[in-house]
């Protein structure tokens, strides 16, 4: 009777010690590839592997700060975030305003003073700054194309590709009105 | 009645020119302590280079808003940051370009630092100051606008600016003006839009709003990561302050800024000459008009006894 109490109460604490090991394992079950694409303009839209970034983070957290429910990588955020609150979405666009500037957005910080994060990222300079951030760190492609084709709108914006200035077309007086 | 003398005379002007010098002295004593500092809810941009990748969007997006005439090279050209003008400095705001990114190899830094050079749109501007016509205003939303249609192309502004901004269209022989960034006042910034640049960069360089929400997010910025910036926000008091302003992790005068503007609005320095200019103009010809007719009576009622 008691032994048997006893390996109960044994598999109940390996259940709890094991328990942000389970945690971590579900999150590599997230998506495969992840097509995001709700900001394209000039580019293509991204297709994300998802899975294979898994792979590559040391933690979810790296990316998703604490949605996940994992502690955040970054110490000030830790400083209120420390055990990781897990919240109900967890993609960029959740959190990341993809109209960061416009003056709904403005007036919605400042209608509340009590807010911290005042100064968050949108989307599009979340998506580029934890992007860019991490392939600069790791070597991994930093080429605006090699994540997104430009389109030809994109090239027209950029004059380039079959809208490049003819070479030699200006002489640097090109101006005028 | 009292003969009006030379000597009288003289006294009377050195009188004057003390009273003159006196309301020159407070003046002076009120710009060291009080400072026009900007429209309360003005607009501005805190520029963070730590951010930027040099990718020339910004310079795309405003050639595009601006109706802006083809460029040289293509904005995906990244030999344009070679380029070198006179005294090898790097490109600057031009008639087609108002605005440009400067590359700069910082030794001892990891990758180049860029640099996005516009209009800092000044709380109180030299180029407004410096011109005859009033081509500039500074608008309450924070732009630094001017109208091209009273441009006489006299170039003050260009010698006045502190930051080499505006630029001039050398390229037309009959009506050359001043060219230079308006924060995108006319299509955007009037109707609460954030200027074409800052919305069109994708590494969020550039954070648009409320210049004073601006100047407690800089330094948040820097007191929540100190080992990732200088401690000096550029533009918050440089010149009476900015519309503009920057973060660094690379001292600023490193990478082309001019540290040594001071803290006081170019105006500062001129507006005690300035000020006396309408006097001189207006009030002296009266004066000594009146100087003149009260010395010369005696003699002309004189006159008229002796032809009487």
């Amino acid at each position: 009777m008691g032994g048997r109490k006893k390996t109960l109460l044994g598999m109940a604490a390996l259940m709890l010690l094991t328990a942000p090991l389970a945690a971590q394992s579900w999150a590599a079950e997230g998506p495969g590839t992840v097509e995001l694409g709700s900001l394209a303009n000039y580019y293509s839209a991204v297709t994300f592997d998802h899975a294979m970034h898994t792979g590559v983070a040391a933690s979810c957290a790296e990316c998703h700060h604490h949605t996940t429910g994992l502690a955040p990588t970054d110490p000030n955020c830790a400083r209120c975030h420390k055990a990781g609150d897990k919240a109900n979405s967890v993609a960029c666009k959740s959190c990341h305003s993809d109209k960061r500037f416009s003056a709904e957005d403005l007036a919605k910080i400042e209608g509340n003073p009590q807010l911290h994060h005042k100064g968050k990222l949108g989307l599009k300079g979340a998506y580029h700054q934890k992007c860019l951030g991490c392939h600069t760190a790791m070597g991994g492609p930093t080429g605006c194309q090699d994540c997104h084709t430009r389109n030809d709108k994109g090239d027209a914006i950029f004059h380039s590709g079959k809208y490049a200035p003819a070479p030699g077309a200006s002489d640097g007086h090109g101006g005028g009105h | 009645m009292k003969k009006l003398n030379r000597r009288s005379f003289l006294k009377g002007g050195l009188a004057g020119g003390a009273a003159i010098a006196a309301v020159g002295t407070s003046k002076q004593a009120l710009a060291g302590t009080h400072n026009f500092g900007g429209y309360p809810d003005s607009m501005g941009v805190l520029v963070d280079l730590t951010k930027c990748v040099g990718c020339r969007t910004c310079e795309a997006a405003c050639n595009k808003e601006q109706n802006l005439p083809e460029p040289d090279k293509s904005f995906d050209d990244p030999s344009v940051f070679e380029e070198r003008r006179e005294g090898g400095l790097p490109r600057r705001t031009t008639e087609k370009a108002y605005t440009v990114v400067q590359k700069y190899d910082v030794p001892g830094r990891e990758h180049p630092l860029f640099r996005k050079v516009q209009c800092n749109h000044c709380n109180e501007p030299a180029c407004l100051t410096s011109c005859f016509v009033n081509a500039y205003k500074k608008t309450p939303e924070g732009a630094v606008i001017y109208d091209k249609t009273v441009c006489v192309g006299c170039r003050t502004c260009m010698v006045a600016c502190p930051f080499y901004i505006p630029a001039y269209s050398y390229s037309s022989p009959t009506n050359p003006v001043i060219k230079k960034c308006i924060m995108c006042y006319d299509t955007r910034l009037k109707f609460g839009r954030p200027p074409a640049c800052v919305e069109a960069c994708p590494q969020e360089v550039m954070t648009f709003g409320k210049r004073k929400d601006l100047l407690k997010l800089a330094h948040q910025r820097i007191s929540d990561k100190p080992d990732a910036y200088v401690d000096h926000v550029y533009g918050e008091n440089e010149v009476g302050g900015t519309a503009w302003m920057y973060l660094s992790d690379v001292p600023f005068d490193k990478i082309g800024y001019d540290t040594h503007l001071g803290t006081q609005p170019i105006i500062s320095y001129v507006k005690e000459f300035l000020g006396m200019v309408p006097m001189v103009l207006t009030i002296w010809p009266a004066l000594f008009t009146g100087f003149h007719l009260l010395s010369n009576r005696k003699d002309a009622a004189k006159n008229e006894e002796n032809k009487s």
